[in-house]
């Protein structure tokens, strides 16, 4: 089976939705191109195909270690919409739709893309495909929300694409023949010139960084969660962030194999603290409970930095993240939208005493929400031991302490506002909208099925994920 | 050859002055139109002989940045019928001098930087650098969203100078797909700009400020 499929098929599902004529069955298009999707990805994890070491896109390693947590996240994602989309009748689907599937085979591209060139074309799709779904609202909030992405995002995509080049005229001065593939550039290694080299990753980190979301360059986040729905927010916060993350580590390889890795991961761990340190702050301050959402994908992007910088252990425990965080923070935004519809509102002002209102969603919530401040035993809880540990073993003690410090307080201000919003007597106002949105199981399985992944990928992580892992973190750090 | 490429670079640098000190729209507009006409040539100067693929490039940029991009900045100027006033929040003074300080700055930093012996006494470093510096500053010291895209606009010329540099060595799908990628780009923009006017009124981003902590 081709690996290319990966992209084929959403972007010929999302062609066809866009002349797809039935307004009722167009949804549908999502859960079946997601479901070949899911498919061709779980299969190729298990059964990896060859790929030549020059080939431009290939399924390698890297991209098998985190793309099919992307996969079934968009799965989940997609059924989900189905039943969105019908209680949204109002607003014409056909660009949501196409929309969707387009970000799913871009982001496809952008985790297999082993070119420099390449990898840039996927991310600047992604950022522009995603456009018509933060403004799918249509409300005077959301154009705010979708000018601010535009302009910070299309920023950082620029930038990157300035890195880009750097790095190219750095392989170029080196005596390269032009050959942007990953392979050739680590391949080159200390040929490679220093200065356009760290020229380069300033850049690319800058430019990535703010794809990830990563503080200062995160200013966009909070507000294009918090209008986008949420489905389209947990494909933001799993699936966007991870494609910007695994270019990040493609690249720290190529700067590492020039001699300059030391740099890079002291750079990885001042910004990946920063943005937990910013996240923890905002988190404790913050009263939307979609915003929070937002910083929360702030501070686990931060924890993803930070295990890039700690050496292979870390990478591996990072990888590991990818998956934790892709499916928890999904179960939470789906949850977040059946609260935000039930009660009409997003602040602990406005909402409140949801458990009655909404019990199913509420619980799902409370869930999700311990989930991801990594309690035991769902995924992140092991994922980010590990990266205390590595932090440890490459003493980092310092590193180790201020991670869990922003844990703690993360964990203070997410518990403030879901149990805010959960407990208590609900409004009177809030009975009514409540009883217009009830809580179905077309909308209550897909988040607890999420919730169930991260819990099976916590008590028994699958060999053939441990394995991708390693063959992914050898992949980043060869052998000399 | 480079010594013509350099007065041109030259040029391109003094317009982005011109822009910084530009008070109207249309003026600004027009600058960033002549700077994308500007780039346009450039690449006729870099090969020497004709090639189909430098050509496609150069035609690309200079219908693109240089007439489409701006025609849909003036529509959009248009339909929203806005005061031509830029109303900067980082005064034309101000601005200049940073763009002035900002270009000398980037002349010195690209003496730091090597250069292949081709490349030896070329402005296109310090112009891409000068360039990018100013586009940030138009977008950190505008507060109309049409002067945005256009600080927006000049930042991305700032890479495309840089990414002559390159233009020799790099694949064809890689500079194709580049250059639709960044027009395609500000079309959104463009397009939003549209939609913000009629959600707002007013193409004045201090007012996008429901959103915040």
């Amino acid at each position: 089976m081709n690996a290319l499929l990966l992209i084929v098929v959403p972007l010929a599902g999302a062609a066809l939705a866009a002349v797809w004529p039935g307004e009722r069955s167009r949804p549908w298009l999502l859960p079946a191109a997601g479901a070949v999707h899911t498919l061709v990805a779980f299969w190729l994890l298990v059964r990896p195909p060859a790929a030549a070491p020059d080939a431009w896109l290939a399924y390698d390693p890297l991209a098998r270690a985190v793309l099919p947590a992307v996969s079934l996240l968009f799965l989940v994602c997609a059924a989900y919409g189905v039943s969105y989309l019908r209680v949204r009748t109002e607003r014409p689907s056909r660009v949501f739709v196409a929309s969707l599937l387009a970000v799913l085979g871009l982001l496809s591209a952008g985790h297999l893309a082993r070119h420099l060139g390449v990898l840039w074309i996927a991310t600047e799709g992604v950022t522009l495909a995603a456009v018509p779904l933060i403004h799918f609202n249509g409300t005077a909030r959301a154009f705010e929300a979708t000018w601010k992405y535009l302009l910070v995002g299309g920023t950082g995509i620029a930038l990157s694409l300035f890195g880009s080049f750097c790095l190219g005229y750095a392989s170029l001065h080196g005596g390269g023949a032009g050959d942007l593939t990953f392979t050739a550039l680590m391949q080159q290694g200390s040929e490679l010139s220093r200065p356009w080299v760290l020229s380069a990753w300033v850049l690319l980190l800058v430019g990535y960084g703010t794809k990830m979301g990563l503080a200062p360059m995160h200013t966009w986040k909070p507000d294009a969660y918090g209008e986008a729905p949420g489905i389209v927010g947990a494909l933001l916060a799993g699936g966007v962030t991870t494609v910007a993350f695994t270019a990040l580590l493609r690249v720290r390889a190529v700067v590492a194999a020039a001699g300059a890795g030391a740099i890079a991961d002291r750079s990885l761990l001042a910004i990946g603290l920063f943005s937990m340190i910013v996240a923890a702050l905002f988190l404790l301050g913050t009263r939307d409970f979609k915003r929070m959402l937002a910083y929360s994908s702030v501070e686990h992007m931060g924890i993803l930095t930070l295990g890039a910088a700690l050496g292979a252990a870390g990478v591996w425990a990072a990888l590991f993240h990818v998956w934790g965080n892709s499916l928890t923070k999904g179960a939470l935004f789906l949850g977040a939208g059946n609260l935000h519809r039930a009660a009409g509102g997003r602040t602990m002002d406005d909402v409140r005493g949801m458990a009655a209102l909404a019990p199913r969603s509420a619980a799902l919530f409370v869930a999700g929400m311990f989930a991801v401040t990594a309690c035991p035993p769902f995924g992140p809880f092991f994922s980010e031991l590990r990266v205390v540990r590595a932090a440890f073993d490459t003493h980092h003690g310092l590193a180790a302490a201020v991670f869990l410090g922003c844990l703690l307080f993360a964990f203070f201000g997410l518990t403030r506002l879901v149990f805010a919003i959960v407990d208590g007597r609900p409004r009177a106002a809030a009975q009514a909208t409540a009883r217009r949105f009830p809580e179905t199981p077309s909308i209550v399985l897909p988040p607890l099925a999420l919730l169930a992944f991260s819990l099976w990928l916590g008590l028994a992580t699958p060999a053939v994920l441990r394995d991708t892992w390693t063959a992914a973190v050898a992949q980043l750090y060869p052998a000399p | 050859m480079n010594s013509s490429l350099n007065l041109l670079v030259g040029l391109a640098m003094g317009l982005n002055l011109l822009a910084l000190g530009s008070s109207r729209l249309p003026a600004l507009i027009g600058t960033v139109a002549a700077q994308g006409v500007v780039l346009g040539v450039m690449p006729f100067l870099i090969e020497t002989h004709f090639e189909w693929l430098v050509a496609l490039v150069a035609a690309g940029t200079i219908i693109g940045k240089g007439f489409v991009i701006p025609a849909l900045l003036r529509r959009a100027m248009r339909a929203a019928s806005i005061e031509r006033e830029v109303e900067p929040s980082i005064g034309f003074v101000p601005s200049l001098l940073l763009g002035a300080g900002g270009t000398i700055a980037a002349v010195a930093l690209a003496r730091a930087l090597p250069l292949l012996p081709e490349h030896a006494g070329s402005l296109l470093v310090p112009g891409a650098l000068a360039s990018v510096l100013t586009g940030f500053v138009l977008l950190i010291g505008r507060s109309k969203a049409i002067s945005q895209v256009c600080g927006y606009l000049i930042l991305e010329n700032g890479i495309y100078l840089f990414g002559l540099l390159l233009i020799r060595a790099t694949p064809l799908l890689v500079e194709a797909g580049i250059l639709l990628d960044l027009t395609v780009g500000v079309f959104v923009l463009g397009i939003i700009v549209d939609r913000i006017q009629r959600a707002f009124d007013s193409l004045d981003t201090r007012k996008l400020t429901v959103l915040r902590e």
